[in-house]
């Protein structure tokens, strides 16, 4: 099992759900918290559901407040970059793009297409984290504390 | 230390940093230093937070988190000790990021750390202009987190030094202001230059300077009736008349020394400055020269964008000295703006970075077109902090005199691209210091001379003395036009002397007694600038015997000074002149009146270097000191003059003496800071 949660961690960086961030947040993890990980991609995932909604609103409203929509992004983005959630990443700097050239077709395609990474990923990690916790404490830093 | 008890440590220092002084705290982290340094950490994102709170505790600080900025500043005003640093977000929905850095800085006098997402140049630009002592770039690394103590060790010298000086910056001050008022014509000058003396035979600051520089004052914090109270004074005076000492007098603290009435009043003047955005020409310079100049300086832009960047960004930048720098740099065209144009932008206003500024580094890296820069690396590191206080005080009268001479150089174009020619190798060189430069930045502001940048880059970048506190960019090149080095006199060790542009003005002669001035004004200014690059530039000025017109004079007199000065051991002896010359501009935030010390510090310094350094100086220093742009006006030099090389413990006295012993044998020199033949003439008050 334990090679099973090896293996599924490594594809998640390889099909680049994942980048290199999120191994620093791996690297924080040691045994007076053991499940760091866990914890703060359980909270980024509830603080930026909050932050889906809102972006959701505001493209419900017509017509498109793109400053505002750029700050929602903006700070989406903070976040989903700080765990290391690479496509969400991705797809929340096209969003600000199309933001920035007020590309309301652009921005509602860029938002659907978030929404579907940002889906995605929460599946693939709760699935992943799950499997963690079934397994037990893992090795999973590759650098040295 | 393995984790765990690293993390009993952390906890036990995060339950103490809650109490009032902090002490025990204090002194269980004294220990273990940079374990348990007190951080609080801002941000709305509750997922960053987390994170950033446990990477902190990682490093073993003492953590506290908070998700409002209204909160955060609540508890820094509660427990005025009980933090070391602080790192916010830029974007929070309660309130600015930049608006609490600044409310930080007024108040609590903390280095602060700015965070985002965003990394548009502008943005960072901004955390640089207000006074930020780093940008980080989300996601944050922690290894990004784990240098940020040095931030505080680097705040904390600074004070230090600022105390030490703080003696120095009346005499700045006064100084100062008799410059100000004080003709630059060359009789006036002479005037100046005895009266200004006299004003420091009287002085007995420096005693008291030198007393207080062994202690370390604790430090002040300004709570917001405190501040207000301040505030209140400076209205009362009128900001271009309000000096530390006749605002300590009005506030009535008991306990409220001048320095931390000096030191506070220059970031207030920056705030001000940043208020009131680009047009303002800036009131806090002493001579309205720095607008004049900032029109002359336009195209200066890239001598002084990337020196003033990087003194700015050192953080003590005083705006003035910025605005001077920057007009010199945007004066001349040569200049390439390579960095900060925003600087440009800010000549108008003078960027008066932040004393907080400590963007430094990262603006450093930009002022490569500055040599000047680069000067100021060299300057000073072995500048001890004697010296700096010397030269802040300099620094102050030179800063003065620097924004006249800026306007001065302003008018002779020529000189300018000399200096911008001069500053920008020099510029080079330092720029990398980088956050020492922050201070640096305030003493080099002055310098725009150009002299100084070129000698002082040259040095600068060489001597090594200096560095230790003068990171300051090299901002020689800066004072081209104004002499307004922005000597990043940071610390003293910062100021890589670049920037002495003292280089080419003729008045060289008289640049030695600037140097002095230097001194002065850099009490104002934290960490001094170590001038020691302006050093550099007199030697070079010295070598270019021919193109210096007076700098050759004044190289000889400083080298004279400085074998009769002692000059601090710099290794560079003449740099330390120069190192001094250059803080003491920077220092003085506030008060462009260390610029103008600063440039006649690089003047000073170039010639006393020009023999040490002769390396760097000597050619950027020439090309300076024939701009002339040295304009340096002796009044401010004047006082400073004798004292171009600081001794130890900055004497002004003894420089003075020894300037003036130089003088004797250089007979013009004393007019020489006048400069009054020199396209500089003009320097307008």
């Amino acid at each position: 099992m334990r090679r099973q949660l090896a293996i599924m961690r490594q594809s998640l960086f390889d099909q680049g759900y994942l980048d290199e961030q999120f191994i620093e947040l791996e690297e924080l993890q040691d045994d007076a918290n053991p499940n760091f990980v866990e914890e703060v991609v359980t909270l980024y995932f509830r603080d930026s559901a909050r932050l889906i909604l809102n972006i959701q609103q505001a493209l419900e409203r017509k017509p498109f407040d793109f400053n505002k929509l750029d700050g929602y992004m903006h700070q989406f983005k903070g976040s989903s970059s700080s765990i290391g959630a690479n496509k969400v990443k991705a797809e929340s700097t096209l969003f600000r793009e199309y933001c920035r050239s007020a590309n309301a077709e652009g921005c509602l395609r860029a938002f659907q297409q978030l929404k579907k990474e940002y889906a995605t990923l929460r599946k693939k990690l709760e699935a992943y984290f799950q499997l963690a916790r079934q397994t037990g404490p893992l090795e999973t830093a590759s650098r040295p504390k | 230390m393995n984790l765990s008890s690293g993390k009993e440590y952390i906890s036990t220092a995060s339950s103490s940093a809650g109490w009032k002084a902090g002490d025990a705290a204090a002194a269980a982290a004294a220990d273990q230093f940079p374990a348990g340094l007190r951080v609080l950490v801002v941000d709305d994102d509750p997922t960053c937070l987390m994170i950033l709170e446990k990477m902190l505790r990682t490093c073993l600080y003492a953590v506290t988190k908070c998700s409002r900025a209204e909160t955060a500043l609540l508890m820094l005003r509660e427990n005025k000790n009980g933090f070391d640093i602080v790192i916010s977000d830029v974007h929070m929905p309660d309130m600015d990021g930049f608006k609490l850095l600044e409310h930080i800085g007024l108040e609590m006098d903390l280095p602060v750390i700015m965070m985002s997402a965003d990394d548009g140049k502008h943005v960072v630009m901004k955390g640089v202009t207000h006074g930020a002592c780093d940008y980080l770039i989300k996601p944050v690394r922690i290894e990004a987190l784990k240098n940020i103590w040095q931030h505080v060790v680097r705040k904390r010298k600074n004070e230090w030094r600022d105390f030490e000086q703080s003696g120095s910056v009346e005499e700045g001050d006064r100084l100062l202001k008799q410059s100000d008022d004080a003709d630059y014509s060359s009789s006036a000058n002479e005037g100046n230059w005895k009266s200004s003396k006299r004003r420091k035979d009287d002085e007995d600051e420096t005693d008291e300077r030198d007393d207080t520089s062994t202690l370390k004052k604790p430090r002040v914090v300004w709570s917001v009736e405190l501040h207000q109270q301040f505030v209140a004074a400076v209205n009362q005076l009128g900001i271009d008349k309000a000096v530390p000492k006749k605002i300590l007098e009005l506030m009535n603290v008991p306990g409220l020394t001048r320095e931390n009435v000096a030191s506070h009043l220059q970031k207030y003047r920056l705030y001000l400055r940043r208020l009131s955005g680009v047009s303002q020409h800036p009131s806090n310079l002493n001579s309205s020269f720095m607008s004049p100049q900032e029109a002359a300086f336009g195209p200066l832009s890239s001598l002084n964008g990337l020196d003033l960047q990087t003194l700015a960004a050192t953080g003590q930048l005083p705006a003035q000295s910025l605005a001077t720098l920057q007009a010199a740099g945007l004066g001349r065209s040569a200049g390439k703006p390579g960095i900060p144009m925003p600087f440009v932008d800010q000549r108008n206003i003078f960027s008066f970075e932040n004393p907080k500024l400590r963007f430094g580094e990262g603006q450093q890296q930009h002022v490569n077109n500055n040599k000047q820069m680069n000067l100021l690396h060299g300057i000073p590191t072995t500048m001890e902090p004697k010296q700096l206080a010397g030269l802040h005080h300099t620094a102050q009268s030179m800063g003065n005199m620097n924004m006249q001479v800026a306007s001065n150089g302003s008018q002779s174009s020529q000189n300018n691209p000399l200096l911008m020619q001069m500053a920008q190798p020099q510029a080079r060189g330092q720029v990398t210091n980088d956050s020492s430069l922050g201070h640096a930045t305030r003493l080099l502001s002055p310098m725009g001379q150009p002299i100084l940048s070129n000698g002082v880059a040259a040095n600068v970048s060489t001597k090594t003395g200096i560095q230790e506190n003068v990171r300051a960019p090299s901002y020689n090149p800066v004072l081209q036009t104004s002499s307004m080095l922005n000597f990043p006199m940071n610390h003293a060790s910062e100021l890589p002397g670049n920037s002495f542009p003292l280089g080419t003005t003729p008045g060289i002669p008289s640049l030695t007694p600037k140097v002095a001035f230097q001194e002065d004004v850099n009490s104002d200014s934290k960490g001094s600038v170590g001038f020691m690059p302006s050093y550099d530039i007199f030697s070079d000025l010295n070598q270019h015997k021919p193109q210096n017109w007076e700098l050759q004079n004044i190289g000889m007199t400083f080298d004279a000074s400085q074998h009769s000065n002692n000059l601090q051991g710099n290794h560079n002896h003449s740099q330390p002149v120069l190192v001094q010359q250059g803080f003491s501009s920077g220092q003085v935030n506030g008060q462009n009146k260390s610029a103008t010390v600063i440039s006649k510090a690089m003047f000073s310094a170039g010639d006393s270097t020009g023999h040490a350094n002769a390396q760097n100086g000597n050619q950027h220093l020439n090309s300076l000191l024939v701009d002339g742009t040295v304009r340096v006006k002796s009044e401010t030099v004047a006082d400073a003059t004798p004292t171009n090389l600081y001794p130890d413990h900055f004497g002004q006295e003894d420089l003075m003496s020894a300037l003036l012993k130089q003088q004797d044998a250089i007979a013009p020199a004393e007019h020489e800071f006048d400069f009054d033949g020199y396209s500089l003439g003009n320097i307008p008050e």
